[in-house]
């Protein structure tokens, strides 16, 4: 499992907005100095909240947006270097999923016509081949062959979303990249996508490279996640790691927020205050120190490395001291009373429930 | 698979191309459009073939006959018959309109995609021009441009079309702008397609149809012109017959022969409001918020 496909190294992606002839411009740093590196074979997954640089992240991954600074390194090559033509051909072997499939497929063209798009321009099969291969790619994303003469508005978003895997593999790509590739889905959907996703992985020996913001499908899917936080990665860990001994406040805070369908079933909720700060004008130091319940002068002075040496990796200057400074009962909210008398209801009525 | 089958086996509505057709078939004044249109298509295609005199026969003992069983609209004043003369006339202003409209396309498009497309410094230049052109009057640069070339028909489309150009310039590039950066655009880079396949299967199909509207309500604007453009000795030349010169030679002889004016200017009339009606019709067709 020490076999990168994808590495990265001190990746950057600065924004300049604004700049006209007068008024200041905006930089806006939405990828900030991220290494990582993905095996063969695994999924990996990104999480984060909605602005913290993670689709950015993704789109350098496969270099649909060039970076500011940095290297993206994909089987020994540096993809960031690449002449246009190269990077064009190497496209075959790295594929990217859209978050909404109302938008992903071009509405001009019949299925067949966008299944067959990356086999007309990275293979030499003639055009019966291409028919031939298109209906096996339908068959096996669960889709009937005889939809390939239908244009996509004719198909729901599930069906859509299948479309897209089935177009992401029709070229034999050896690395996918979901950018929230079920969360515009309906939940019952999101599952079956989701479990698509798992069966093609096995099938075609893929990597999987999932962005999202769900937690619960990541803890299903990945085998490691990078948590990241205003563009930078915060705490890198495989998935058993980081849901069971959390080590970054953020992810604490976020694995708090998991919504659990049974009332009080879950625990109290870490209070995480405010709103994530922009990303054109970042705190000092932590960037994180502006909302974390455990920040010292350090954090606001000091910009905290990844520690990258072991495989759990954290950027955070007291994670070692958080369970000892008493890390969940100070990032705790009190319930107010009336919800703790709800709660004395609930547990009554289902211990006696429980008892009959 | 069987969670597939049965998510895959919901009725899909119709093509939207059907759709299009279905909501054109239902507006009334769009069909009405439509049926003036062809109807005249059709006479300035069978010119050739029908019953009538030539056109530029001349009749010194029949000048300004008013319309009577034999000369169904009458004679000019060198006793050319008016009907003849309507039909053939109605060639050169249809094709006056059409390839001029056609000519207009064939170079705003592109530079429309292709300014939208690229952006920067491209964009900059295209689009700056197409503003200092925009500046002008249509008409005004027409007659420029007509006069500049020298007059004949050809000339005038030309003239007709390079100023139409910077229409479909704007056009065109406001439509990319708003479908580049759909999700399919990024995709198609993705998975590896070269600038040129993602103009011509991504782009162009995705911003056409508000161009085809804009085209046939330009076809009647360049009808227009291409009479004016006549009326003034810039279009089609004597004796071959225009709509445009025929109503520039019945100003002399509006009070002794009135229905001279009358026929063209009536002809003119019909063409153009039924491409207007026909452009207003496909514009609501097409457009998808409307059902």
């Amino acid at each position: 499992m020490t076999d990168p496909i994808l590495t990265t190294k001190d990746l950057h992606k600065r924004f300049i907005t604004g700049s006209g002839l007068v008024g200041a411009s905006t930089t806006i740093h939405a990828v900030n100095g991220v290494s990582l590196s993905v095996n063969k074979g695994e999924t990996f997954a990104i999480v984060g909240e909605s602005g913290c640089g993670k689709s950015t992240l993704a789109r350098l991954l496969l270099r649909l947006l060039d970076p500011t600074e940095g290297e993206v390194v994909y089987d020994g090559q540096d993809l960031t270097k690449l002449p246009a033509g190269e990077m064009r051909k190497l496209r075959s072997q790295m594929q990217f999923i859209f978050q909404d499939p109302f938008s992903s497929l071009n509405p001009r063209m019949t299925v067949e016509a966008i299944v067959g798009e990356p086999l007309l321009i990275h293979t030499k099969l003639n055009r019966k081949e291409r028919r031939e291969k298109v209906a096996d790619l339908l068959r096996k994303v669960g889709l009937r062959p005889d939809y390939a003469d239908r244009y996509p508005h004719e198909f729901s978003g599930g069906q859509r979303q299948r479309i897209c895997v089935a177009r992401a593999l029709a070229s034999g790509p050896k690395l996918l990249i979901g950018d929230e590739p079920v969360s515009a889905l309906d939940v019952s959907v999101q599952a079956q996508i989701v479990n698509l996703l798992e069966d093609l992985k096995d099938d075609f020996g893929l990597t999987l490279i999932i962005i999202a913001h769900d937690l619960s499908v990541i803890r299903h899917m990945a085998d490691r996640v990078a948590v990241m936080y205003l563009g930078e990665v915060v705490e890198l860990a495989t998935t058993e790691e980081l849901f069971q001994s959390p080590r970054h406040p953020y992810t604490r805070a976020l694995l708090t927020a998991i919504p659990v369908p049974m009332p009080g079933g879950r625990g109290p909720m870490a209070a995480l205050g405010g709103d994530i700060p922009s990303p054109a004008n970042p705190p000092s130091g932590c960037k994180f120190h502006t909302r974390c319940p455990h920040a010292t002068d350090i954090c606001k002075t000091t910009h905290p490395a990844l520690d990258t040496a072991g495989a759990h990796q954290t950027a955070c200057h007291h994670w070692q001291d958080l369970p000892a400074m008493g890390a969940d009962a100070v990032a705790t909210a009190p319930r107010s009373a009336a919800t703790e008398a709800r709660f004395a209801l609930y547990r009554e009525a289902a211990s006696k429930a429980a008892n009959q | 698979m069987t969670a597939a089958v049965t998510l895959t086996a919901d009725a899909a509505p119709a093509p939207r191309r059907n759709r299009t057709w279905g909501k054109l078939k239902k507006n009334k004044s769009a069909m009405v459009g439509g049926f003036v249109v062809v109807a005249f298509i059709i006479i300035a295609l069978l010119a050739p073939i029908l019953p009538i005199p030539d056109p530029t026969l001349t009749d010194w003992g029949k000048i300004r006959l008013a319309p009577s069983a034999e000369h169904w609209m009458g004679t000019d004043e060198i006793g050319r018959d008016i009907l003849s003369r309507m039909v053939w006339g109605a060639r050169a202003s249809l094709m006056a309109g059409v390839i001029s409209v056609l000519i207009a396309m064939a170079v705003g498009v592109p530079l429309g995609v292709i300014a939208g497309y690229f952006g920067g410094w491209t964009d900059q230049i295209i689009a700056r021009a197409t503003d200092a052109l925009l500046a002008m009057p249509f008409l005004i640069l027409a007659i420029a441009l007509a006069a500049f070339l020298g007059p004949s028909l050809t000339n005038a489309m030309i003239a007709i079309g390079l100023s139409a150009v910077p229409i479909f310039i704007r056009l065109t590039r406001g439509q990319v702008l708003s479908v580049k950066t759909e999700d399919y655009v990024e995709g198609a880079r993705a998975i590896g397609l070269g600038h040129t396949r993602i103009m011509s299967h991504y782009i162009l199909p995705n911003v056409f149809p508000p161009i085809l509207v804009q085209a046939t309500l330009t076809i009647a604007t360049a009808i227009i012109a291409e009479a004016a453009l006549s009326f003034l000795g810039l279009g089609q030349q004597a004796p071959q017959p225009s709509w445009g010169s025929m109503l520039a030679t019945a100003r002399n002889f509006l009070s002794q022969a009135p229905w001279m004016a009358l026929w063209p200017g009536a002809a003119i009339f019909m063409v153009v409001m039924g491409f207007n009606l026909l452009g207003d019709g496909l514009r609501d067709a097409l457009d998808p918020k409307e059902n």
